[in-house]
């Protein structure tokens, strides 16, 4: 069996596809990645604002009814599992894209499993804000709008940048499971050619790359989380 | 004039109601350094957080130059409060911004543009004698430093009342000094109103001139620093101005001695050995029972307790002695009923 794996015929093929298909798949993956998660940030951050923001003692509360009709929302969609969700929302992804299936149409179902797990993140990164510098902003008339967008959001940075580069490497894993149903990029590869195909040196190949794309990501927001983080500058 | 009228404040938590504050009345002078002082749990940091509506009184109304706020719309309120500004125990810097964009804060939260802000926020930090520290961010600085920059940002929007809640407690007893030294010509150059929220009497004593002692979220007693603290009316004043009890026990002691009270309030007297002076002059050799008292700015402040040999006219030659001196109060200490 490793014979087979690794004979020349097979490396030579490998080979060819490796130079053919990697490198579009490698921009499709990076492509849709990107897009989802900013997506995800544009409708997961203001969500998890309105669920600090808006409790009882928050700067903007709520009515009850709605923070508890967000917290369920978003606890329902996280509990599909994706590979369910990408078939539910079939309608919504025709609707918003024209087609479901090709790269571009499996950032819709990436975007409506990320968006509330992002919500969830952005919630706790936010909660370390200290009720005192709430307290200190509301001393100096500060209004809701501009607590939410001159302290918390601002304070909370460091966190968020790290949270969003855990949402990365998520979306990043959710985005290889969509070459299931015709999503694009080295999940489609490693399928194709891996599970329907037997080519286990393509699928290996892809799923190296896979992981070479989630170390980069994590190491860049660990990095920018860390150096944008004030609280760590020392003397000197 | 800031005007406390009959606040009450009750907390509804899941294990019942809690009263932080039970008809509390107050009225400060403009100009003034007023302190509030009480034990943990008295109710002072509800009762400053109703000054400036942070708290919503249960009930009873705070009157600010003729102004009640319990009335104003909330948009009026965050126009208020930037004449009421505020310092608290943690300092409460935006950890993410240099010193000169938190002094920046309040003005960017009134609208005036960026040039504006920062000029007016170089200034502040001259002030506080900051100035070099401008680009430096608050993790780099000391808590006496943060508490400057703290300062002034609170400073920012030219406030008429400054509220102190537990400013120095977090603070060495030497920085403390240099903080409240600030505060004091802030107050005298600015005319600036200063409430100072504390549970230490050598804060009230080195700069307030009134203090409120609060007790059980009531008022146990308020009026003149000196008054107050040479003559302590209530229990409460008196387990603070004798922190070890001394009130409890005699107040002639077992050697036959009075005692008397001596309050320095800014007198010029630190380094001149008042009481050896009254031994060599007046031949009265006060035992001394109790002292606590410091140097600020080359004056002394707080209070010392005085062990007199003998019977009232010494105790009154005593007495004589000490208030010729400027700024020096003294007084017997008279027995009291609980």
């Amino acid at each position: 069996m490793l014979n087979d794996l690794f004979s020349p015929e097979t490396l030579s093929e490998a080979w060819r596809i490796i130079q053919a298909e990697f490198l579009t798949a490698v921009w499709e993956t990076v492509y849709v990645t990107l897009l989802a998660t900013a997506f995800s940030i544009i409708i997961g951050l203001p969500l998890g604002v309105l669920l600090v923001a808006g409790e009882k003692n928050g700067v903007l509360p709520l009515p009850s009814w709605l923070l508890q009709t967000l917290n369920i929302l978003i606890n329902l969609l996280r509990s599909v599992p994706f590979l369910i969700l990408m078939i539910l929302v079939f309608p919504l992804t025709r609707f918003v894209v024209g087609t479901v299936v090709g790269t571009t149409a499996s950032i819709v179902p990436l975007v409506i499993a990320a968006f509330p797990f992002v919500a969830r993140l952005a919630e706790s990164s936010l909660r370390e804000v200290s009720p005192n510098t709430v307290e200190m902003a509301q001393s100096m008339g500060a209004s809701p709008l501009q607590i939410i967008v001159k302290v918390m959001i601002p304070e909370s940075i460091p966190s968020l940048i790290s949270n969003a580069t855990i949402a990365i490497t998520t979306i990043l894993g959710y985005s290889a499971m969509s070459g299931i149903i015709g999503g694009g990029g080295l999940g489609k590869i490693a399928i194709n050619y891996g599970y329907y195909r037997y080519k286990y040196l393509i699928m290996l190949a892809a799923v190296v790359l896979l992981i070479l794309l989630v170390q980069i990501f994590q190491s860049v927001g660990t990095r920018l989380a860390a150096r944008l983080d004030k609280r760590l500058k020392r003397k000197g | 004039m800031i005007e406390i009228r009959n606040i009450s404040k009750t907390f509804h938590t899941a294990d019942g109601s809690v009263e932080a504050l039970k008809n509390v009345s107050i009225s400060i002078p403009d100009g003034d350094i007023f302190g509030i002082i009480g034990m943990s749990g008295a109710g002072k940091s509800t009762l400053v957080r109703c000054i400036n509506l942070l708290e919503r009184p249960t009930e009873g109304s705070i009157e600010i130059n003729g102004v009640d706020l319990c009335k104003l719309s909330e948009g009026e309120l965050r126009k208020v409060r930037r004449e009421i500004t505020m310092i608290f125990q943690g300092f409460n810097l935006l950890m993410q911004r240099n010193c000169l964009k938190n002094v920046c804060f309040p003005l960017e939260l009134a609208g005036k543009s960026r040039a504006e802000a920062k000029k007016r926020a170089l200034e502040l930090l001259d002030i506080v004698g900051l100035k070099d520290k401008a680009k430096a961010y608050p993790a780099q600085l000391s808590g006496g430093q943060q508490q400057r920059v703290a300062i002034a940002r609170a400073l920012a929007t030219d406030p008429k009342v400054l509220l102190c809640d537990e400013a120095t407690s977090a603070l060495d007893p030497t920085t403390t000094n240099s903080i409240l030294e600030l505060i004091r010509s802030i107050n005298e150059k600015l005319g600036i109103t200063v409430i100072i929220i504390t549970h230490q009497m050598s804060v009230v004593e080195s700069v307030c001139r009134h203090v409120a002692i609060l007790d059980d979220g009531t008022v146990a007693e308020q009026g003149a620093v000196a008054e107050v603290f040479s003559h302590p009316k209530s229990p409460a004043a008196r387990r603070l101005v004798f922190p070890e009890g001394i009130s409890d026990s005699p107040v002639v002691s077992e050697a036959g001695e009075r005692l008397i009270r001596v309050v320095f309030n800014g007198a010029a007297a630190a380094g001149s050995p008042l009481i050896a002076r009254m031994a060599v002059e007046k031949g009265i050799e006060a035992n001394i029972a109790y002292a606590s008292t410091k140097s600020i700015g080359g004056k002394a402040y707080g209070s010392m307790l005085l062990g007199i040999p003998g019977g009232s006219e010494t105790v009154r030659a005593a007495i004589d002695y000490m208030t010729q001196t400027p700024d020096v109060l003294a007084e017997e200490v008279t027995p009291h009923a609980e």
